[in-house]
């Protein structure tokens, strides 16, 4: 039973991680119809920014600032996004999609080595902060408490994006511009500015995941590239472009994950892929996707 | 814009061999005129081109943007270097009849699932089963070796006629490449005669309008399935050539990121042309091999030439070298 309770908490622990990546990926080809191939690598860039502030800079820090810290990782990502728009993707709106797929390729390639650049081979950690946490007594077992604020910022960052795409003016223009970018421009929006706005909020999504993950693990080379195609089989169950789609798929792929990590740990991810292709071929919109 | 290079512009037989023979004949002078490390790096090169060549059936010709072929060059290479491993096979002949067998079966199978489907959700599927063998291979370690990969000797060449073991070191490399060269010039001349013969044109029909095509009585998921096929036995065929050059194969060949280096390829050389992936593969070794040499950044110097292609060279090599022509054809 305690056993039960505690992959219960893991699977939404790797949910709400997932969820982060995925649901900016979505967004992002929502609104702009952009497959973000350097989505995982700006997600890497959010835990290096915050391991490098917690472990390095702020090392002996009270750990109630070093958790205000982390979401800095996330706003440089933001930045990051909202400077790639304009430059390299703009020009490749009116090309077909096979261009924007190859130059976040090339993005991705960028990236990874300007990480290299910055913070060399050496993984980077956070640990402090989850050591300085400690654990709590959960149903009878010890669970780390940095990973209940994980959860607790997956679910929030849930909500809070509902509440900004469905109860605010900026939601409205945003999900208009999404359903139809001419007749959006054609009646006042000012579709590029809302396009660097959803690319730099999606980006600003997948470093808060990267910014929160790293004090439970290490920021290492290569990291992006491994979760990218994890949030791939998240948006493509829950259907491109769907926020609900992305929370879905995110719940369905941490749960299988940890069932599949106790039970048959060789094939869980290759099982993964697997329902992402039964998925696709049976309803290519995903489960909410529209279109 | 500038007009794309189109690849049905036919030229007359005569007027393509007189393009094609000094070019062969300086391939087979290679090992004569320069060190065999360059016939080695060359090898490479020419192996990356069969692979280019089988993509580009389906990107070029077909309009299909596979993000997946990592997985038919992986079956090829980790077919031969399990027949290695479990059937102590030291022939390359039987690790070809193996291979391509082997890659048949995987790529049908893909192939049925991922014809279904075009744009985006097709390179989404590709890339999604890709790394269901990625996995596969990645952990089920006792099999595959995991990382560390599966090590696979020099076989004997030409059934048995070129023993590796009673070749000297250079003698061992320049045989090989021209077993790789051989390979080549044919698989190069049967795609041409493929994207040639009618059911060449009727896939260059269904990448320009698919409702069209399929009106006038072209089976167009069928047409699909089966290029789609022909794709991967090329790619295929690639990796087991691969293989043996390398003397090990490990999970990288299967992961996705070397998917989109065989789709760089053939975006380095201009996707549009019979040429341009072949000249692109080649191409892009030698980046590779130098950037790597060069710097430790080798991938920022990658993912820089890959954006300013996209941005300022969406036809590729071939499509600057026929502008140049042009521009020269017209100055004089």
């Amino acid at each position: 039973m305690d056993i039960l309770i505690i992959q219960l908490f893991n699977s939404l622990l790797y949910a709400s991680i997932l969820f982060l990546i995925a649901g900016g990926l979505s967004l992002i080809y929502g609104v702009m119809r952009i497959v973000n191939l350097a989505h995982g690598s700006l997600y890497a860039v959010g835990a290096y920014v915050a391991a490098w502030l917690v472990g390095k800079v702020a090392g002996g820090m009270p750990a109630v600032l070093l958790l205000v810290l982390l979401p800095v990782g996330a706003l440089v990502v933001g930045v990051v996004g909202a400077v790639i728009e304009p430059t390299l993707l703009r020009p490749l709106y009116r090309r077909p999609e096979e261009y924007q797929l190859l130059v976040t390729f090339g993005l991705l390639l960028i990236l990874e080595d300007v990480m290299r650049f910055i913070w060399g081979g050496m993984p980077l950690s956070a640990g402090v902060l989850m050591e300085s946490l400690g654990s709590i007594r959960l149903f009878g077992s010890l669970y780390p408490t940095y990973n209940l604020i994980i959860i607790a910022v997956g679910g929030m960052a849930a909500l809070l994006l509902w509440a900004f795409i469905y109860r605010t003016k900026f939601g409205v223009l945003l999900r208009a511009t999404s359903q139809d970018m001419r007749m959006a421009s054609a009646l006042g929006v000012n579709v590029r500015r809302m396009y660097v706005q959803a690319f730099a909020l999606g980006c600003t999504m997948a470093g808060l995941g990267g910014a929160i993950v790293v004090p439970g693990q290490t920021a290492v080379l290569g990291m992006g590239q491994d979760v990218l195609i994890l949030a791939f089989v998240v948006v493509v169950i829950g259907g491109l472009g769907s926020l609900q789609g992305a929370l879905i798929g995110a719940l369905i792929v941490g749960c299988v994950r940890t069932v599949g990590i106790m039970l048959f740990p060789e094939i869980e991810l290759a099982l993964l892929y697997l329902i992402a292709a039964v998925v696709l071929l049976v309803r290519p919109t995903g489960l909410f996707g529209t279109q | 814009m500038t007009p794309l290079v189109t690849a049905s512009r036919t030229l007359k037989p005569l007027r393509l061999l007189l393009y094609v023979a000094p070019l062969v004949l300086l391939l087979l002078l290679v090992p004569y005129l320069m060190a065999p490390y360059q016939a080695y790096l060359l090898s490479y090169g020419l192996i990356m081109a069969i692979a280019a060549l089988g993509f580009n059936l389906l990107m070029g010709y077909t309009g299909l943007l596979s993000f997946g072929h990592s997985a038919y060059f992986g079956v090829g290479a980790y077919t031969a270097a399990l027949m290695v491993k479990y059937l102590h096979v030291t022939s390359m002949e039987l690790f070809l009849v193996g291979g391509l067998l082997a890659t048949l079966v995987v790529t049908a199978l893909f192939g049925f699932i991922c014809v279904r489907h075009t744009r985006i959700f097709f390179s989404i599927l590709t890339l999604a089963l890709s790394q269901v063998l990625w996995s596969l291979a990645y952990k089920f370690f006792w099999v595959t070796g995991g990382t560390d990969g599966l090590r696979v000797p020099t076989p004997s060449l030409l059934a048995g006629l070129v023993r590796a073991t009673s070749l000297s070191y250079s003698g061992k490399i320049i045989s090989y490449y021209y077993y790789v060269l051989a390979c080549f010039l044919l698989s190069v001349a049967l795609m041409w005669v493929i994207v040639h013969s009618p059911f060449g044109k009727a896939l260059q029909a269904i990448r320009d309008n698919e409702t069209r095509a399929s009106f006038i009585g072209i089976r167009v998921q069928r047409y699909r399935w089966y290029a789609f096929m022909v794709s991967g036995l090329f790619t295929g065929l690639a990796g087991i050539l691969w293989v043996p050059l390398n003397g090990l194969t490990t999970p990288d060949i299967l992961w996705w990121p070397f998917s989109g280096k065989i789709v760089f390829f053939s975006i380095l050389g201009g996707f549009r042309s019979f040429v341009g992936p072949l000249l692109g593969a080649v191409a892009f070794n030698y980046l590779e091999t130098y950037a790597i040499s060069a710097t430790v950044y080798w991938q920022l110097v990658l993912g820089g030439v890959l954006v300013l292609l996209v941005l300022l060279m969406p036809t590729g090599l071939v499509g600057l070298l026929s502008r140049l022509a042009f521009v020269w054809k017209r100055a004089t």
